[in-house]
């Protein structure tokens, strides 16, 4: 069955002049036929479909377009071209510490981020103790956030994101969270929840975790799609090669 | 229409999160926090009355009450434009990230506002009191310019945080627009004074139709007339759906230019 289609789909930035001109210079450039937009595609002509429980292992280089990609999938942003089609409901860990808000305290935080993923009040009323004693913040609770070190925040935003349930979850670089005891802990976690069966995009720098986990592997490169299989070793060796510089793309 | 309920359903812990979170910024958890929302415009109304009490206060009934139906609510209008103007661009780093309906964080921004400005109506009544005024029935009209109001400002809002994306300048633009709305929508001077047309070009603000509204029925204790009442519904459609539209329009764009 499939779960996720991910069907020629580009997603185009605009850089150039819009930005910081301010509308004064941007009338005013219109009308001397000075104004400027510039295209750039951060992702073009991707396809590719995932069937219920596929791991699918992202690989490419910094700027690749996997996390525009990503932002597609999961629904943050509409793709400028070509369609995705979803079934059941997603659950994206993004670059997971940010998005709090450094006045609040750990506890609002918390219902905060909760809300945001669209947990109930009831279901962050039950699961709030469990929450706080995984993230082991329980002394830090009434805190505000800003005295938390990154790596705790990092844990609190694992705690509550690995809650869900979700059909299709999407992880970018979020199974290196915290010091070394947290990060047994969160990968046992997340072992938990891909063993119920998943579908799951993973973003990672680490071919050997690509190796390990993933039975599906898609390539990106300069926003291009240069191979999607399930030859998941294959492809790992020639990226590896690409990185070391033996094969070249056109 | 089923389908925007269940959504809204869904949506409103964290609608209800957020509310408590910019209050608690705001207020910055202060007793004082809250008592200077009601403080600040007490001081404006203050400096007002001791500048402009000799050119129009003699002339003119309660003049206190006048020029404090005035302040209040463009001090809402101010608040919810100005902040609801920053709504998006202030909460980027969330909706960059995941995935919720941005209208919410506007909304929110004018749950504040709205806040403040039911504090300082509380005041305004007690004014009413020491200022000898009756308090009749028709007081309970105010529910109609006041929820007016409210769809106002969110749709100026949403036009405003839309534009803020894209135009980094509005803000500086909008602060010279208030100003100048300030000096045309007759708050510390009557306009009674004026010639016929131009008393008549006062109503195309609609700021100004709030206001007065609120002067009718409080001070002279006159219902206005329901073209009056059509006039504002008018406005408030006008800007509310604009403001929807520019939203609906753009919202996809949004995460380009963040």
């Amino acid at each position: 069955m499939i779960v996720l289609k991910v069907s020629d789909v580009s997603i185009r930035y605009k850089v150039g002049d819009f930005k910081d001109i301010g509308l004064k210079e941007f009338i005013l450039r219109k009308i001397t036929g000075n104004y400027r937009v510039e295209e750039f595609w951060a992702d073009r002509h991707i396809n590719f479909t995932l069937d219920q429980g596929d791991m699918l292992g992202i690989i490419g280089t910094n700027g690749a377009g996997k996390s525009t990609l990503l932002k597609a999938v999961s629904g943050i942003m509409t793709p400028t071209e070509g369609y995705i089609i979803r079934k059941g409901n997603i659950a994206a860990l993004l670059e997971l510490s940010s998005g709090f808000d450094k006045e609040l305290t750990v506890k609002e935080n918390a219902y905060l981020r909760g809300a945001m993923l669209g947990y109930s009040r009831k279901f962050m009323d039950d699961t709030y103790d469990q929450i706080i004693d995984f993230s082991e913040l329980r002394e830090f609770e009434n805190r505000p956030f800003k005295q938390l070190s990154s790596g705790m925040k990092s844990r609190l935003a694992f705690s509550i994101a690995s809650l869900v349930d979700p059909d299709i979850l999407i992880l970018d670089e979020v199974l290196s969270v915290g010091d070394g005891a947290f990060r047994k802990k969160s990968e046992a976690k997340m072992n938990e929840i891909l063993s119920k069966g998943a579908t799951t995009i993973l973003v990672s720098h680490s071919l050997s975790q690509v190796r390990r986990l993933c039975n599906k592997v898609l390539w990106l490169n300069k926003g291009r799609q240069v191979d999607f299989g399930d030859n998941v070793n294959e492809l790992c060796d020639s990226y590896k090669s690409f990185l070391n510089g033996d094969i070249r793309l056109e | 229409m089923r389908n925007k309920i269940s959504t809204l359903k869904k949506y409103q812990f964290l609608f209800e999160e957020l509310v408590k979170r910019d209050f608690k910024k705001k207020y910055k958890r202060t007793v004082l926090g809250m008592a200077w929302s009601v403080l600040s415009p007490l001081l404006t109304l203050l400096v007002m009355m001791l500048v402009f009490t000799q050119f129009f206060g003699r002339t003119t009934p309660h003049y206190t009450i006048y020029v404090f139906a005035g302040n209040i609510i463009y001090n809402y209008f101010y608040e919810a434009s100005s902040q609801g103007m920053q709504s998006l661009t202030s909460n980027a780093h969330i909706f960059t990230k995941i995935n919720v309906p941005k209208y919410l964080f506007t909304i929110s921004k004018n749950v504040q506002a709205l806040i403040n400005f039911g504090l300082t109506i509380i005041v305004f009544f007690i004014f009413c009191l020491f200022d000898h005024i009756p308090f009749t029935p028709k007081f309970f009209l105010l529910v109609y310019p006041v929820c007016l109001l409210v769809f106002f400002c969110i749709g100026v809002g949403l036009i405003l945080s839309a534009l803020f994306v894209f135009f980094k300048d509005i803000q500086y633009l909008w602060s010279v627009f208030m100003r100048l709305l300030m000096y045309l929508s007759a708050i510390f001077y009557t306009i009674t004074s004026f010639p016929e047309s131009t008393q008549r070009a006062f109503l195309v603000n609609p700021l100004f139709l709030f206001i007065n509204y609120f002067r009718e029925i409080v001070i002279y204790s006159r219902i206005p007339t329901l073209g009056y009442h059509l006039l504002m519904l008018a406005d408030t459609a006008l800007l509310f759906l604009l403001g929807c539209r520019m939203y609906k329009k753009y919202n996809t764009e949004f995460l380009y230019y963040l």
